[in-house]
């Protein structure tokens, strides 16, 4: 059974078809890059998985479980996202938010907290709200601290921990966010373009931790303009174009052999660059 | 010269306890205007248009006239238009009435600052929470309140310090605050006449207090400079 399903997602912004039925689905253990020129609808649709915009139509289902149908939402209005739904509701949309993580392209890191802060600090609210939270306090944000220094010891900021954002670079900040979403333990991580805001010679180190966590496995969704990247780490590489995908496949299928003709003329405008 | 050495002991009790009076009005504004002007700012900011339009309507007027106009318009509308003096008389009622035209004032100036604090602070902080799986409220108080007060402080101080000194506008419903005590020894008080410097020399108690603020106030700016 696949990790993820997406059936049919559409979603209009205004009057512009942001996204145009997408359906994808996606093997535990399995990276998947979405590659795509920009306003393709890539950000759109991570955002979607993520439960940041609401699509208008399609299904999504975790590990068999649908976490949004837009017929089931349709119903109660204004799902998920707006302020109008009771606590029971956004409880609800909380829970299932947990099964992705998102990586942003801008990082988004707390400024007003160190790196390890930032990483403990959605899993030190989750704990709040346990039954046995206030019997094993210490036990517990012990726990919470140890696996966030693992975590960003894996990422190679074992050094960096104490420091606040401002008081690192790019691809350390997004190391750190990288790793702030892993300790959630997500069961899908999705990254938005997480280079696209780094100096050249700081994409390599974000690219390379990336790298490790899919030769552990991690099932992933990467958007991104690394192409080489893109098929070098990805099992399955999905075109985007105008809201719609184009192509899927192999990596090596879709860069080496595209079928479509839009594809072709992507892979060329970058391989000319 | 002599003469100020002889009038100064008196002087400096009258115009001391009208300086308690500014204080006082000083705090209270602050105490009032700060949750109301959040309160004014959530309303304006509000997606539900009626209130928005009307708490923009509101903010407007205020801060479009004149605060002299406000305090007299406050103080004597209920007694001499509507027959209903809900101040009180003597000191106690002008303070009350002082109080609540201030309050209502400067909490529409500092709505405008907290909307700013609010809305200054990045999209992407409220995602990142979101996504994190936090609650609207852990969201706000976590993650957006520090980044917003941050904001706020440099503004802020900026109304706080105009307060101090805009406290004199309520010598025009005759509070008996600095201002008026150093006056009141032009027509004579305490066996003296004819002064003037007693009034020069409020400004000293403004310039002191304002000085103690700026200080506190640099020193929260400071404290909130460890991160960007």
């Amino acid at each position: 059974m696949p990790v993820l399903e997406v059936e049919n997602i559409c979603k209009t912004f205004e009057d512009t078809d942001v996204l145009k039925s997408i359906s994808l689905s996606l093997e535990k253990g399995q990276v998947l890059s979405i590659i795509g020129s920009s306003g393709s609808g890539k950000t759109t649709l991570l955002r979607c998985l993520n439960f940041l915009e609401r699509p208008d139509a399609g299904v999504i289902r975790v590990n068999g479980e649908t976490l949004f149908d837009a017929e089931a939402a349709g119903k109660t209005a204004g799902f998920p996202f707006s302020r109008r739904f009771g606590a029971q509701r956004e409880a609800d949309v909380r829970r299932r938010r947990l099964h992705f993580g998102l990586v942003f392209q801008s990082f988004n890191l707390f400024p007003q907290y160190t790196a390890l802060e930032n990483v403990m600090l959605a899993r030190k609210l989750l704990a709040a709200g346990q039954p046995d939270y206030k019997a094993r306090k210490k036990e517990i944000l012990g726990q919470i601290r140890e696996q966030a220094e693992e975590l960003l010891d894996q990422m190679g900021l074992s050094n960096r921990m104490g420091n606040y954002p401002h008081q690192l670079s790019g691809g350390q900040c997004q190391r750190v966010a990288i790793a702030r979403a892993l300790a959630l333990q997500p069961d899908i991580l999705c990254f938005d373009e997480p280079t696209s805001a780094l100096d050249p010679e700081l994409t390599g180190e974000v690219l390379k931790v990336i790298r490790e966590l899919a030769d552990q496995n991690t099932t992933m969704i990467i958007v991104t303009h690394e192409m080489a990247f893109a098929r070098d780490v990805a099992n399955r590489v999905v075109f985007m174009d105008d809201g719609m995908v184009v192509e899927q496949g192999d990596p090596g299928e879709v860069f080496g052999n595209p079928r479509e003709e839009r594809t072709k003329q992507f892979l060329m405008r970058y391989s000319g660059a | 010269m002599k003469l100020i050495l002889e009038q100064m002991p008196v002087v400096i009790g009258a115009l001391n306890t009208g300086f308690i009076q500014t204080l006082k009005l000083f705090f209270v504004t602050l105490l009032g205007a700060f949750p109301l002007g959040l309160l004014i700012a959530f309303g304006s900011m509000s997606r539900f248009k009626p209130l928005s339009l009307v708490t923009k309507l509101v903010v407007w007027v205020v801060r479009g006239t004149p605060l002299m106009i406000q305090l007299l318009i406050i103080y004597y509308f209920p007694g001499l238009v509507l027959n209903n003096p809900v101040w009180g008389g003597g000191e106690a009622g002008r303070f009350l009435a002082a109080s609540v035209a201030f309050i209502i004032n400067y909490a529409c100036y500092f709505s405008e600052i907290y909307r700013g604090g609010i809305q200054g602070v990045p999209v992407g902080q409220e995602e990142a929470g979101l996504v994190l799986g936090m609650t609207r409220g852990q969201i706000f108080r976590k993650v957006k309140l520090l980044q917003m007060i941050k904001r706020i402080v440099p503004p802020m101080s900026n109304e706080i310090i105009t307060l101090v000194k805009d406290t004199a506008l309520a010598r025009i419903i005759a509070l008996q605050e600095i201002i008026f005590a150093g006056q009141s020894f032009l027509k004579g008080s305490h066996g003296i006449s004819g002064a003037i410097w007693p009034l020069f020399f409020t400004a000293f108690y403004y310039l002191v207090f304002n000085g103690v603020l700026t200080l506190l106030l640099g020193r929260l700016e400071k404290k909130l400079d460890y991160f960007r």
